[in-house]
């Protein structure tokens, strides 16, 4: 490596950075260079999410330096680092969804211009890069691709020297992904430097210059992502090889599942309505509803769970009418269902896995009796979906709100698995899950649609829509589009189906 | 009964005096619950001001004085409230009751010996030319300053939280800590002068009550008067235009009643007396009830605890 040319932007040398019982970051040191798209790659918990924040002045090195330009830089605090030059899109978007796009922009920076020339500025950086974004707006009204616009800009305005993204692709459209790739393209051509956080290879291989693996907090390779194949670059992650998940597909049997022209006003100010959707689900099948976040996935779950009812005739489980009946019902008869929210949805933050498991598998798994909870049952019950997903945790009394990410997704996912469902809807099951705990969770749906379950996977994920669902449907402004075998589709279509990015209507309606 | 001494100039007068303490607790509150924070210590903080702004004014002679000391006192019993809930992150809700407790308990014996003692009021100003105008000048230009003050300050609150940039972190803080956490504002800090300046307006409210509008000090004088400018303040969905309606129309309310009793009505003293309290709630949930608008006006983190983890 050149590492000594002056085109070097930011050296890491030795950073190390420990939480009590865990070691975040350990003596990781490398370069990013001026111009260059680098990327950071890792497992969950692999120390990503805390270098960047030490390279962004969040949190502070126990050990270990930075220099900028050849300067030593420690930045106290976030303004310090925006000073410095370094800018950072969130992967939790920092965003305030009551205020305007302006305010959240002005909130970004160290000196924001008065109102109107920020809008005229807004205006006119949004227009250089093809990200079209009205300042007024409010933001809990964009779609999540304006979202990360608005968070895009915000850095812009303040020409930085190096841009941090932290996920930036897991939640748009495969248009609103190219928009975004020429941006970054025409950044770096102007000597911005980007540090790119992601766990999609593919995305790394055709964007990025050099890539930094981590693993368990320590850097164990660098590599050329265009050079490199993804299997390669997620085994040096993961450090082991792991098994791509297999389908046996069966031959559908009876339909489970049908939906039958349902429509519903939205739950609240920033929901989204349901138009009209229809559509059945065998035994056996695999059916995956893709669409860009907010355009009717959690209504579409509140709907099938049973949390908000409809209207008679609309919902139908193995033939008789389910529309009036609530959850409890619907598990009973066998519809279970995992929503995207893992903690205050899926899972009640401050209970132990233990009484979580009880929540959703009680009846079924007969955790209840005469209205006690056997806690012995319940307790083997748990230990049996943590073992079985491999869920890392120290045991079965821990917090919910205890576990990373990825491993509750792991639970509340194989909570549901585990209870042998015969229709199973899950809404983005590996959302933020890395990528051999994802491999393991689409196995084990597909497993149990080949024991006869009829599962409808909702996912902004097209990858894995596409590696496991049977038939394709896309939900774009609460309609569903027909559905499609996936065998014969392209991601283009695909994207034709999602409705694309806002600015791609006109080349839809041609096409 | 006689409704003919009902005098309607005199009505607008007294109910803007008897709306003050209320609007000048409910602005202090509005811009609490802006930055997140539920303080339901108001009824306790206003009773400190009552007595402690009384107190000063009887040993000093100075009304306004006792104002000054009154809100010092109003932020100072805010702070233990801030630094409980926003450092050692105690339940907000328990330990704004607990506030209240302690603020009707420190005033009834601090002003166990003043009570039924006069004080020196304060003067009504004298303003040229407005003053003089006829039935106006009655009504509207010829009230005390923190009439005045209590008004400047919600065109204050107004304008800082629509035009400013200090308005603008503060308003963020309340509707995602954790994001205006990782750009990089101090949460804790920006909610703790937020508690204070809450805390030193209901302490200004308190000594209206004690130093104007009755003017001595009784035990439990404030009754109930920090609760409804909380109701004030959720009813107006956290706008100061609102809040001024709310409190004015409980005022006038009030004011209204107590001369509907003198001019000799005689059925339903009980429900006359109530009738400010039902009132001034139906008119603000009236507002309020517009679905699309209201549901996102509450600071989306209002009483949530926040802890900056990593």
């Amino acid at each position: 490596m050149s590492s000594n040319t002056t085109d070097n932007l930011l050296r890491l040398s030795g950073l190390t950075k420990a939480y009590p019982g865990v070691v975040a970051n350990d003596d990781v040191s490398f370069d990013i260079r001026e111009g260059e798209i680098h990327a950071l790659l890792g497992e969950n918990g692999a120390g990503k999410s805390t270098l960047v924040k030490m390279i962004y002045g969040l949190v502070k090195p126990d050990k270990g330096r930075m220099t900028l330009h050849g300067a030593p830089y420690a930045p106290s605090e976030p303004s310090a680092a925006r000073k410095a030059g370094v800018a950072m899109v969130f992967q939790h978007f920092s965003l305030f969804d009551a205020l305007d796009v302006a305010e959240n922009v002005a909130l970004g920076m160290e000196n924001p211009p008065p109102r109107r020339d920020l809008a005229r500025q807004i205006r006119e950086v949004s227009e250089t890069y093809g990200l079209p974004l009205d300042p007024s707006r409010t933001v809990g009204t964009l779609s999540a691709g304006e979202r990360q616009r608005v968070e895009i800009i915000r850095c812009l305005l303040q020409d930085p020297r190096l841009l941090i993204m932290d996920e930036p692709t897991s939640v748009l459209t495969p248009q609103e992904v190219g928009i975004l790739f020429e941006t970054l393209r025409k950044l770096k051509t102007e000597g911005t430097a980007i540090l790119y956080i992601s766990h999609k290879l593919e995305e790394i291989r055709t964007l990025c210059d050099h890539a930094t693996i981590l693993r368990l907090g320590k850097k164990v390779a660098t590599c050329t992502p265009s050079e490199t194949t993804a299997r390669a670059m997620a085994e040096m992650m993961i450090g082991s090889s792991f098994v791509s998940p297999t389908a046996k597909h069966a031959i559908p049997g009876e339909v489970l599942l049908r939906v039958d022209n349902l429509t519903m006003p939205p739950p609240g100010a920033f929901g989204t309505p349901l138009r009209g959707i229809s559509f059945e689900l065998r035994a056996g099948e695999v059916l995956g509803f893709g669409g860009v976040a907010g355009n009717g996935q959690d209504e579409l779950l509140l709907a099938l769970s049973g949390e908000r009812l409809t209207e008679r005739g609309t919902i139908w489980i193995k033939g008789a009418d389910a529309s009036r009946d609530g959850p409890v019902l619907r598990r009973a008869a066998g519809c279970l269902t995992a929503p995207e929210e893992r903690l205050g949805h899926a899972a009640a933050p401050n209970m132990s896995l233990t009484e979580n498991a009880v929540l959703t598998a009680g009846r079924r798994q007969r955790l209840v009796r005469n209205g006690f909870i056997d806690w012995k049952r319940a307790e083997g019950f748990a230990a049996d979906v943590i073992q079985r997903f491999d869920v890392r945790t120290p045991g079965t009394h821990v917090a919910a709100r205890a576990l990373s990410g990825g491993n509750l997704q792991k639970f509340v996912i194989g909570r549901e698995v585990a209870q042998n469902p015969d229709i199973l809807v899950v809404n983005q099951p590996t959302w933020g899950v890395d990528a051999a705990a994802a491999a393991a969770i689409r196995q084990a749906l597909l497993d149990l649609a080949s024991k006869g379950a009829a599962i409808l996977v909702i996912s902004q994920d097209l990858d894995e829509l596409l590696e496991i669902a049977d038939r394709f449907g896309a939900l774009n402004e609460g309609r569903l589009s027909p559905l499609k075998p996936v065998a014969d589709l392209s991601i283009d279509e695909i994207g034709l189906m999602m409705g694309g990015a806002h600015d791609m209507e006109v080349a839809h309606v041609e096409a | 009964m006689d409704l003919g001494n009902i005098n309607p100039v005199l009505l607008v007068a007294s109910l803007m005096i008897s709306a003050t303490p209320i609007l000048l607790a409910a602005i202090g509150e509005m811009v609490v619950e802006k930055s997140g924070v539920l303080n339901l210590g108001v009824e306790g903080m206003m009773i400190t001001g009552a007595v402690i702004g009384f107190i000063v004014a009887i040993n000093t002679g100075s009304p306004l004085l006792g104002f000054v000391i009154a809100a010092v006192a109003g932020a100072a019993l805010s702070l233990s409230f801030g630094v409980l809930t926003q450092i050692f992150l105690s339940n907000q809700v328990a330990t704004g009751l607990g506030l209240t407790l302690v603020g009707l308990g420190l005033s009834s014996l601090l002003g166990k010996p003043y009570e039924g003692q006069k004080t020196a009021t304060l003067p009504k100003l004298d303003i040229p030319i407005l003053g003089d105008l006829p039935v106006v000048g009655r009504m509207l230009f010829s009230h005390d300053i923190m009439v005045y003050v209590s008004l400047c300050l919600i065109l204050a609150v107004w304008a800082f939280l629509k035009f400013t940039r200090a308005g603008l972190i503060l308003r963020a803080v309340g509707e995602s800590h954790d994001s205006a956490h990782a750009l990089g504002y101090k949460v804790v800090r920006v909610r703790l002068l937020a508690i204070m300046f809450g805390g030193a307006c209901a302490g200004l409210g308190g000594a209206y009550l004690s130093l104007v509008r009755v003017p001595q000090w009784t035990e439990g004088m404030t009754a109930g008067a920090g609760w409804i400018a909380l109701a004030i303040v959720v009813f107006a969905s956290w706008r100061a235009g609102r809040v001024l309606i709310g409190a004015y129309l409980f005022g006038g309310i009030s004011v209204l009643q107590l001369n509907l009793q003198a001019a000799g009505m005689t059925w339903g003293v009980q429900y006359l007396s109530m009738s400010p309290y039902l009132i001034t709630i139906l008119v603000l949930v009236f507002i309020s009830s517009n679905r699309s608008r209201s549901s996102h006006d509450a600071p989306a983190n209002l009483g949530q605890t926040f802890h900056a983890t990593r």
